[in-house]
């Protein structure tokens, strides 16, 4: 890149080709005025504020648009220059709304501080009065265009970088406006409510229903999904009042989702928190002190054998909550029965990735996406699910990236894919190996890197003549020269990123798919290097570190098998007692035992099994068949309803400690309000508990003391401590307190040393359609809701956007029962039924219906399938055999 | 493969045999503007004459030669006689010109407007010689009413598709040398060089190119592009073929609004004729070059015809101007380096590579080169579609080819360029009219409208319209235009409804000069034009509306008044009977009178009154004395002065 010199103002500036004079003077520090430009977005030019001159150049060319050329002089504040700000601003003014004060904007307002640095105190123009409808519809904003100035930038961010389109210019001349397509309302658009409009608004024509201005703000860490988008938390009165995306050091680099931007101040303080322990007695839940409610676990909790108790704890607490659960489990209680969600998410990752990479974990970082040449979204609804994760990937495309979907499903992704491949639901495997057979044959394979790098690859290639292309084209459902084409592309347009989700891992050979994906990358070359790799998103916003920090039944902290000696015997040393050998039950384990009476009492932390597990009625059966169940969560959730004791904790506002994000980065998480009522802090909690049960090493006062302790112990974690997470956290593996992080793994060598290619056999899933049962169901998230909607289901501008569960079906099937959109059904499996809304869509393959899971109303776990994966025991969620029947007026409940 | 020699003696021959039919042959002007007079009609009359009396002819639909006043017109060739052009042609007229003249070879020199070809007849002159035609020289607008623009072979015959076999021959370096030599300017009106500006797209790294005809017309009273895409489509081809050639273009689209259904019907037809002669397409005339056209139809948006904004209309998006740089030929559609020319610039093209840059040169002015079409409208007798010299005067314009005033009026001004031009007024008809001089003036070149305004048009009144138009059709996008012309439309509002203030012309000024340098395009850059050079003309106008309350033109209805005058009104009743508003009082034989408070300013009365006592006045800036209630006629007459009855 040339270094090009120019003249502002008489200074003499640096600034690199393709910069522009607004750009370069901004980085010097010569302030322009500006109403329409913006980091985010492409120079625009329409608010002609930040006009100039330049020598050689003739008129006033704007300093947003004009590229920087060496030897230019710019003259940023002449008379001619200011004369037309001023006009434009004066302008602009006549043609505002003169109340200020009551605007939610005030002295937040762009055109207030044009204004003042203009220095404009008179107005030689008439008022002019736009009296357009202003657009309440949407839950959480509303949007008046009397306000509106016309710079362009809701538009602009909502197509440009969302490229959702929700919203235009319409009109013309000084009719002109911002308004959805067909000027509809907001809320009957395809508008994603993201609020990135409301964000980039300089005045107050797009702006927040609830606009309170805090009085502070808080540095800290999304509580939704697994990407870990940093946010403020907004603050007054011990109130949270207001979320804004952080820009510096955070991964979304100051974008949100609806779910983050809009559903987090509604539920922390929602009056359903639980504010108080409560106590079963006489078959009641009842209000009781935290003595009371300690006292009567601790003793409960010791009458138990080591193999009778068991403790779930949660994905979505802190990396100490989970730490001091997990060591509560093997200190105190004497047991290995430690698991978490991560379990019904992203097992086969852990198990598939650690056996072919040696770490179970994303291999490259989220901002490395949009650098790709090529990606693969295989089993991931990234926009839905992922949705900062999403605009990375729309940015790549934009960058010219290639673009391969694979989802059974018409995502909203498939929109920017070059090719989309519509395999059968659970035909990964082949749809995988089919691409593998086609870069072998045809010599797309990086060869250096299979020799030099990898290991067991002639048992592997033997392995992919099982995989001819009739074969795969059969099974999948693919036509074989997309196959042949995917193979192509992902092996020639390098780096190759390779992103999955629960599509890939929720199977009964969910380790199966996921080996297959990382045999993928390891066969092209795209490991270890930058915009490359396997990277899995996880989808809780600490299942990460829940993971990491030893919440499963095998490992400790860092993966560190309790089966070995060596291990154990320095965990012993540092707890001080001697620890179970044997690893102890998943989750899917645990809930069997109980029904079967060998779990009696079970301590679980903010999990909702009696919605999330699957079969989920017979898990409710082995829940109430505990002798004895804590629960300890926010809310009284469906499964906290079946506890003997009920623990409240505090939310992610009200706490310290770190969560660990999809790519590993392990960021702060920083209190910002005092616990609600007298609910405490998960940590605090266990260890009040521990310690009645006379457990030495959970005299914690501060989670920075957890954190110590994890790092003492935990390798990959070594370097970890608050101190240095200020500046956008560090990635794992950080191994001393001088380490950087760990962006890309597998760099040099792999974490096992080599490689590793697995042979794999294709296997359909394990209850496929029949004659009974004809059609396949799929599950998946909504944008606008997360998990069992403990939290979202909390916020009513999210249940306002999607407030049921929905059955999509495609207008095929839907007609051959005749059923149409909107109506109420039936669906059928053989292990439960539930009622909900018929969606006939298209986006649903004939055949196959698909339903989201946090609706409580439509309990849809009541109908999928408890089949296990065999290595990583992950259920079948993504695939069972389900029959949707019409409701006639006879079999209406 | 058919060679161009072949398909061009082919298309002479039929040329010929048309030429020397033994059958009478007659030419029915039949574009959008024969057919808003009526030519449809007139065709179909003469269809159904003909068959009625059993006549073999051979019928012609043509394009527009530009005598708009004289619509519809019809012209009749009989064997070894001179074309004969007939104007204001109507269907009654019909059955006497094919008895007269077809059948009895009378050529009712009455009706005739003058003859085309080398010989003449007697009472009938020359159409060319006219005082209409005689000063024009007709490049782009050579076959326009002259050959069936739906057939290609005529096209040919006259020399069409030459220009694109010799551009073929030479090397695109050389093609654009010789439009450089040519002096050809951009006929959108901004007159860039047009030589060079396919130099800069031709030089532009990338192997994808695009070429676009400009072909969305949108000014008010223009319609230049339209009568030749109408009249001769296969000039704009050929031009484009040549410019793509020239530039290295591979694909090109014609941006035509999609009010024009008529010349994208005959747009798509030359398309296909093109395809199917092997002048379009892969290999055009087995060369190495290749160029496919696209029609893409815009809504109709006058922004459109920014060059920026078109693009983006092509590409789906809004149609809203962009900053340059970068320029279209450094980056345009989709990013790739284009080059736009208007319609208008495409049809000198052809008309160069056909005869030659010296000879295209040998026209025009010092500056600007060879002709420019212009659509001549308003107060002028002989309105029409004109191409003149670069240089030759607005005097020369209005008053030779036009005719000059209808009614004896006075001539006020001038309004070049449309609605971003500027009004020139009675001391620059001898300004001569070129790009630089039009400019210096006040005004544009623009694209070609030509609107002249005589002492009936108040000048404020008329800014104002052309500036509600632009204020209209902004984009919206940058302030300026968007807002500011809002305010200066709204100050000239006040201004014609008597609540101007003086300040506000100095305002008006003032903020016209802050759009002009603000404005992100040409759009906005020029809406004040109208504005600014009625002030810099016309000052007084405007001070008589503000200061004396007063529309000198008698146009702006707050300012105008209508009265009875006692001593002229008979009482016939007939005003009050037709006055919508009931405004007027009076009854048999007893003056009326109009309550000022209720009237609104129609004229209902004043056309109503008859013209044997023309009692109705219309009077702007004095008051007239009128009895305050009716009285009966003869009270008035008797007592003589009617001032004596005022109150």
């Amino acid at each position: 890149m040339e270094k090009i010199k120019l003249i502002i103002d008489g200074q003499e500036v640096e600034a690199r080709e393709g910069m522009t004079v607004l750009e370069v003077a901004q980085a010097a520090g010569i302030y322009i005025p500006t109403l329409c430009s913006d980091p985010d977005l492409e120079p625009y030019g329409a608010c002609r504020l930040c006009v100039v001159e330049i020598e050689k150049m003739r008129g006033l060319p704007t300093a947003c648009t004009t590229p920087v050329t060496d030897g230019m002089i710019v003259h940023t504040e002449t008379p001619a220059v200011n004369k037309v700000r001023c006009t434009a601003v004066e302008l602009l003014i006549a043609d505002h709304p003169g109340d200020c004060l009551t605007c939610s904007r005030n002295q937040q307002c762009d055109l207030q501080k044009v204004a003042a640095y203009l220095g404009i105190t008179r107005q030689r123009f008439g008022k002019t009065t736009r009296l357009l409808p202003v657009d309440t519809s949407n839950p959480f904003f509303d949007h008046d265009p009397n306000y509106c100035i016309l710079c362009g930038k809701c538009v602009r961010i909502c197509n440009e970088v969302q490229e959702v389109g929700a919203i235009t210019l319409t009109f013309r001349g000084y009719a002109s406006q911002v308004s959805p397509f067909g000027d509809k309302l907001l809320l009957d658009s395809n508008c994603e409510s993201c609020g990135e409009c409301v964000a980039h608004c300089p005045v107050g024509a797009l702006i927040p229903k609830d606009a309170r201005q805090p009085t502070q703000e808080v540095e800290t860490i999304c509580v939704y999904c697994g990407v870990g988008c940093g946010i403020y938390l907004g603050i007054r009165n011990n109130r949270v009042v207001s979320v804004r995306g952080r820009r510096e050091g955070t991964v979304n680099n100051g974008s949100l989702c609806v779910k983050g931007r809009f559903g987090i101040t509604e539920f922390i303080h929602h009056p359903e928190r639980l504010t108080t322990p409560l106590i079963r007695r006489g078959g009641e839940l009842t209000e009781a002190t935290w003595d009371e409610a300690l006292e009567l676990v601790a003793s409960k909790l010791a009458n138990y054998e080591k193999d009778e108790v068991a403790v779930i704890s949660s994905a979505k607490c802190t990396n100490e909550d989970n730490y001091v659960a997990q060591k509560f489990a093997r200190v105190v209680l004497g047991t290995n029965n430690i698991d978490h969600c991560a379990r019904l998410c992203h097992a086969p990752t852990v198990a598939g990735l650690a056996q072919s990479f040696g770490s179970g974990a994303m291999t490259n970082s989220i901002n490395e996406i949009s650098n790709a040449a090529c990606i693969l979204a295989i089993g991931t609804n990234t926009t839905e699910a992922h949705p900062i994760i999403g605009l990375e990937v729309k940015r790549a495309v934009r960058k010219g990236a290639k673009l391969i979907v694979a989802n059974p499903r018409e995502i909203d992704l498939v929109r920017f894919a070059d090719l989309w491949l519509q395999h059968k639901p659970g035909t990964d495997v082949a749809l995988l190996m089919g691409m593998m057979g086609v870069i072998v044959d045809e010599g797309l394979l990086d060869s250096s890197f299979v020799e030099e790098r990898c290991e067991n690859f002639d048992a592997f290639r033997e392995s992919l003549k099982n995989f001819d292309l009739d074969f795969v084209e059969r099974i999948t459902g693919v036509p074989r020269s997309k196959i042949a084409e995917a193979a192509w592309i992902y092996a020639t347009n390098k780096p190759s990123s390779l992103l999955y989700a629960m599509g890939i891992t929720q199977h009964s050979h969910g380790t199966d798919n996921v080996i297959a994906t990382a045999n993928l990358a390891m066969l092209t070359g795209n490991v270890g290097k930058p915009s490359t790799g396997v990277n899995p998103l996880r989808g809780q916003n600490n299942v990460q570190g829940a993971c990491d920090i030893g919440a499963l039944p095998n490992v400790y902290t860092g993966y560190q098998a309790v089966a070995d000696p060596a291990i154990r015997e320095k965990f012993e040393a540092a707890w001080g007692c001697s620890l179970p050998s044997s690893p102890g039950l998943p989750i899917t384990g645990i809930i069997p035992a109980a029904y079967e009476g060998r779990i009696k009492a079970l301590y679980l932390i903010g999990e909702n099994p009696a919605l999330s597990e699957p079969d989920a009625g017979h898990a409710r059966e082995a829940l109430k068949k505990l002798e004895f169940f804590v629960v300890q969560d926010i809310f009284l959730t469906e499964t906290a309803h079946l506890a003997d004791v009920v623990l409240p904790g505090a939310s992610f506002a009200e706490k310290d400690g770190t969560f660990t994000n999809t790519e590993r980065r392990v960021q702060r998480v920083r209190k910002a309000i005092e616990p609600i009522g007298d609910s405490k802090p998960d940590w605090w909690i266990t260890c009040q508990i521990a310690q009645r049960m006379g457990g030495k090493g959970f005299d914690f006062t501060h989670p920075f003391q957890i954190m110590e302790e994890i790092a003492n112990l935990t390798p990959s974690y070594g370097g970890i401590a608050y101190r240095r997470l200020d500046n956008g956290g560090l990635q794992w593996p950080c191994p001393t307190q001088d380490h950087v992080g760990t962006p890309i793994l597998h760099t040099k060598q792999f974490t096992r040393g080599k490689g590793r290619f697995t042979p794999l056999d294709y296997k359909p899933p394990m209850e496929l359609p029949d004659d009974e049962y004809p059609l396949m169901l799929t599950t998946g998230r909504s944008l606008y809701h997360f998990h069992t909607g403990t939290l979202t289901r909390k916020v009513k501008g999210l249940n306002v956007l999607r407030g049921e569960g929905l059955v999509e079906i495609n207008p095929e099937d839907a007609s051959a029962l005749g059923i149409t959109d909107g109506e109420m059904v039936k669906v059928v499996s053989r292990r439960g039924e539930i009622e909900a809304k018929a969606r006939v869509t298209e986006v649903s393959p004939k055949g196959v219906v698909f339903m989201n899971f946090h609706f409580a109303e439509s309990p849809t776990n009541l109908l999928t399938n408890s089949a296990l994966d065999p290595v990583s025991k992950i259920p079948e969620y993504k695939v069972c055999a389900v029959r949707v029947e019409k409701i006639t007026p006879a079999n209406i409940k | 493969m058919v060679t161009f020699d072949e398909i061009r003696s082919q298309a002479r021959a039929e040329w010929e045999t048309l030429e020397h039919s033994d059958k009478p042959h007659i030419l029915v002007g039949t574009a959008t503007c024969g057919r808003a007079s009526g030519a449809l009609a007139v065709l179909e009359a003469i269809k159904s004459e003909l068959a009625k009396r059993n006549i073999e002819a051979i019928i012609t639909q043509v394009g527009c030669i530009g005598l708009c006043y004289a619509e519809p017109l019809v012209d009749v060739v009989k064997p070894n006689r001179p074309r004969i052009c007939y104007g204001n042609v109507t269907p009654e007229i019909i059955p006497r010109l094919i008895e007269d003249y077809v059948i009895n070879d009378n050529p009712c020199p009455d009706l005739a407007l003058g003859t085309i070809g080398d010989d003449s007849i007697d009472g009938i002159p020359k159409l060319f010689e006219l005082p209409m035609l005689k000063p024009q020289v007709r490049i782009v607008l050579r076959n326009c009413g002259i050959i069936d623009p739906e057939n290609i072979n005529h096209y040919i015959a006259r020399g069409g598709y030459s220009g694109l076999v010799k551009a073929l021959g030479m090397k695109p370096e050389e093609v654009i040398e010789e439009i450089k030599r040519s002096g050809l300017r951009g006929r959108g009106g901004a007159g860039f060089p047009t030589g060079l500006k396919w130099e800069f797209c031709r030089q532009s790294p990338g192997k994808v190119k695009y070429l676009i005809c400009n072909a969305d017309e949108g000014d008010p009273g223009a319609f230049m592009n339209r009568s030749l895409l109408e009249g001769d489509p296969h000039a704009v081809l050929e031009g484009m073929l040549i410019g793509a050639y020239a530039i290295g273009a591979t694909e090109g689209y014609i941006y035509i609004r999609a009010e024009y259904p008529l010349a994208i019907e005959r747009l798509e037809l030359a398309l296909r004729q093109v395809a199917e002669y092997g002048l379009a397409g892969d290999n055009i005339l087995d060369s190495n070059f290749s160029f496919h056209i696209t029609i893409k139809q815009g809504a109709g948006a006058f922004v459109c015809g920014e060059e920026t904004a078109l693009m983006a209309s092509i590409e789906g998006k809004r149609g809203m101007p962009r900053s340059r740089p970068p320029f279209p030929a450094q980056s345009g559609l989709w990013g790739k380096p284009t080059n736009i020319n208007n319609v208008g610039t495409w049809g000198h093209v052809s008309a160069i590579l056909q005869r030659g840059s010296n000879w295209y040169a040998s026209y025009g002015s010092e500056k600007s080169k060879g002709t420019k079409v212009f659509a001549l409208a308003g107060k002028v007798n002989r309105t029409g579609l004109i191409e003149v010299p670069i240089g030759i005067s607005l005097q020369e314009i209005i008053y030779g080819i036009g005719g000059g005033i209808p009614d004896g009026k006075r001539f006020k001004a001038v309004q070049t360029g449309g609605p971003s031009g500027g009004f020139l007024p009675a001391s620059l008809l001898n300004l001569p009219v070129g790009y630089e001089e039009l400019t210096e003036a006040g005004s544009i070149m623009g694209s070609g409208g030509m609107i002249v305004l005589d002492e009936d048009n108040c000048i404020v009144d008329t800014a104002r319209f052309f500036l509600s138009f632009t204020q209209a059709e902004s984009c919206g996008k940058c302030v300026p235009c968007r807002l500011g012309t809002k305010q200066m439309l709204d100050i000239l509002e006040d201004i014609t409804n008597g609540k101007g203030k003086l300040e506000d012309i100095d305002l008006l000024e003032d903020l016209a000069k802050d759009i002009v340098a603000g404005s992100l395009c040409a759009l906005g850059g020029t809406a004040p034009n109208p504005v600014l050079t009625s002030i810099r003309y016309f000052r007084d106008e405007y001070e008589a509306h503000i200061r004396d309350k007063r529309c000198p033109a008698l146009v702006c209805s707050e300012l105008i008044s209508y009265y009875i005058l006692p001593d002229k009104c008979e009482g016939c009743g007939i005003c009050l009977r037709d006055c919508p508003a009931e405004a007027i009082s009076g009854g048999k034989r007893m003056i009326h009178i109009i309550d000022q408070g209720k009237c609104i300013k129609c004229g209902t009365c004043l056309d109503v009154c008859p013209t044997r006592f023309s009692a109705v006045v219309k009077v702007s800036g004095e008051k007239v004395t009128v009895p305050s209630k009716p009285i009966p006629v003869a009270a008035t007459k008797n007592a003589g002065a009617p001032t004596n009855l005022g109150n």
